[in-house]
């Protein structure tokens, strides 16, 4: 068993124009910065992304958007980019919205088995238009499905070489679930270890669900909204 | 006069009780956390995955691995726990949440909530509103009565939906109102507010029964 990769251009061999991709992150804390930023070197095409945001302009997915290389995004929250809002105004980006506990459950389904689950979030909205319904225990619920990738790209704060990871803070977010629901599962950490140094009371997400795994270089971690107190 | 934003924040805070687990939304809401009642202990939770949310930090201890929903830097209290995301909203859609607080655009008199979507302007996604709404066992809608003179406290929501009969509770800059099955319960007034001033600011049916009191804040 060998998943260590060198790099994330040996890790994203085999990605190619219109599969379906996940990244992890919440806005751009715990995104997979190495990869985005080496995806968005290559000419793949057409991609359906997964992601709970779309990045900002200069960084994490808006670098893949100005390269117009996503042709699909599925999201809970956009806001933060102004090419997104062109694209999606003249039709060349799809977008499909979903709650963003819904989207986190269709990719933890999807990783678990479980073809589709009913939830109560968006019953009596738009979203729920062409959904199947349902009542339990008086209260209404809508059908949704598991949401399944080709790859998925994750980032980790540590890993071992047999793919446990280990997430740091808020930056576990969706990397967790997007892990278990790829069909291969890349990651990319700030510290890859030896199997054996981590604790394996401590490890988050268990190795089986990583098939290749490398240690990232130059992270910038950039924040979004920088707040602070006062001394 | 009418509250502002701060007042707002201050009677919601009085709704909170020793234990809660309560969740802020962006906006008026987050401001609550400023509100929090000494004696008692309330345990935030931010919906990308921690509870036990602490205030802003120092600039030496930002750290990008350590945001809230609005994608603010912050800092964890004593007892806090970080968590994925579907984790997170296990907590909401399981109704282990106590409390919700959030804002809107619009409330109608059955306790639906318009809050994420105004077709023409562009659409930046639910983001966590629907799980909450739909699931949280209280929810209190903090907002301005009206705007630019139209009243968002309706008989009918105008804006498409967030969720449907999920409000319990909204606190106005002019009134506490309680969704009752017949409308829009007057509770509280705010200071110097009369009812008379009140009811012309709702559109929605306004439920009147003997003197109304003013909040104290």
């Amino acid at each position: 068993m060998n998943k260590v990769v060198n790099n994330a251009e040996e890790a994203v061999q085999g990605i190619s124009d219109n599969m379906t991709v996940m990244f992890g992150g919440f806005g751009l804390c715990g995104i997979p910065e190495n990869t985005i930023k080496v995806l968005s070197k290559t000419t793949i095409k057409g991609l359906v992304c997964i992601s709970n945001n779309c990045g900002i302009d200069d960084f994490g997915l808006g670098l893949m958007l100005q390269n117009k290389q996503i042709r699909k995004m599925i999201a809970s929250y956009v806001g933060e980019n102004a090419e997104f809002e062109r694209q999606m105004l003249s039709g060349e980006l799809e977008v499909e919205l979903n709650p963003q506990g819904t989207l986190a459950e269709r990719i933890r389904a999807a990783g678990a088995g479980i073809p589709a689950f009913f939830v109560p979030a968006g019953y009596g909205t738009e979203i729920a238009i062409g959904k199947e319904e349902r009542e339990f225990d008086g209260k209404m619920h809508i059908l949704e499905s598991a949401l399944h990738a080709d790859f998925a790209i994750v980032k980790a704060w540590k890993g071992d070489t047999h793919g446990n990871l280990i997430y740091k803070h808020t930056a576990s977010n969706f990397n967790h679930m997007m892990a278990m629901a790829g069909k291969i599962t890349i990651a990319e950490v700030e510290e890859l270890v030896p199997a054996g140094e981590l604790d394996p009371n401590t490890i988050h997400t268990p190795g089986i669900f990583v098939q290749r795994i490398f240690q990232g270089v130059d992270y910038e971690k950039r924040i979004e909204q920088i707040t602070i107190t006062q001394k | 006069m009418a509250l502002d934003k701060n007042q707002i924040a201050k009677r919601i805070a009085q709704e909170l009780r020793d234990g809660y687990y309560v969740n802020l939304g962006i906006g008026i809401p987050t401001l609550v956390a400023n509100f929090v009642p000494e004696n008692i202990h309330v345990t935030l939770q931010s919906e990308n995955g921690m509870l036990g949310i602490g205030p802003f930090p120092t600039i030496e201890n930002v750290d990008a691995d350590l945001i809230n929903a609005g994608k603010q830097t912050v800092t964890y209290l004593p007892g806090a726990s970080f968590f994925d995301s579907a984790t997170s909203f296990a907590m909401i859609r399981g109704g282990h949440v106590d409390l919700t607080i959030l804002g809107a655009f619009e409330v109608s008199e059955k306790g639906d909530i318009s809050s994420w979507k105004v077709p023409g302007k562009l659409v930046k996604g639910m983001g966590g509103a629907m799980d909450l709404v739909a699931s949280a066992k209280n929810i209190i809608v903090a907002m301005q009565h009206s705007n630019k003179g139209q009243s968002k406290i309706l008989h009918k929501c105008t804006l498409p939906l967030t969720g449907v009969r999920c409000v319990k509770k909204i606190v106005t800059d002019l009134a506490v109102l309680e969704i009752f099955p017949e409308g829009f319960r007057l509770l509280e007034r705010a200071p110097g507010v009369t009812v008379e001033e009140i009811k012309i600011a709702t559109e929605g049916n306004l439920i009147i029964e003997g003197e109304i009191p003013e909040m104290v804040l």
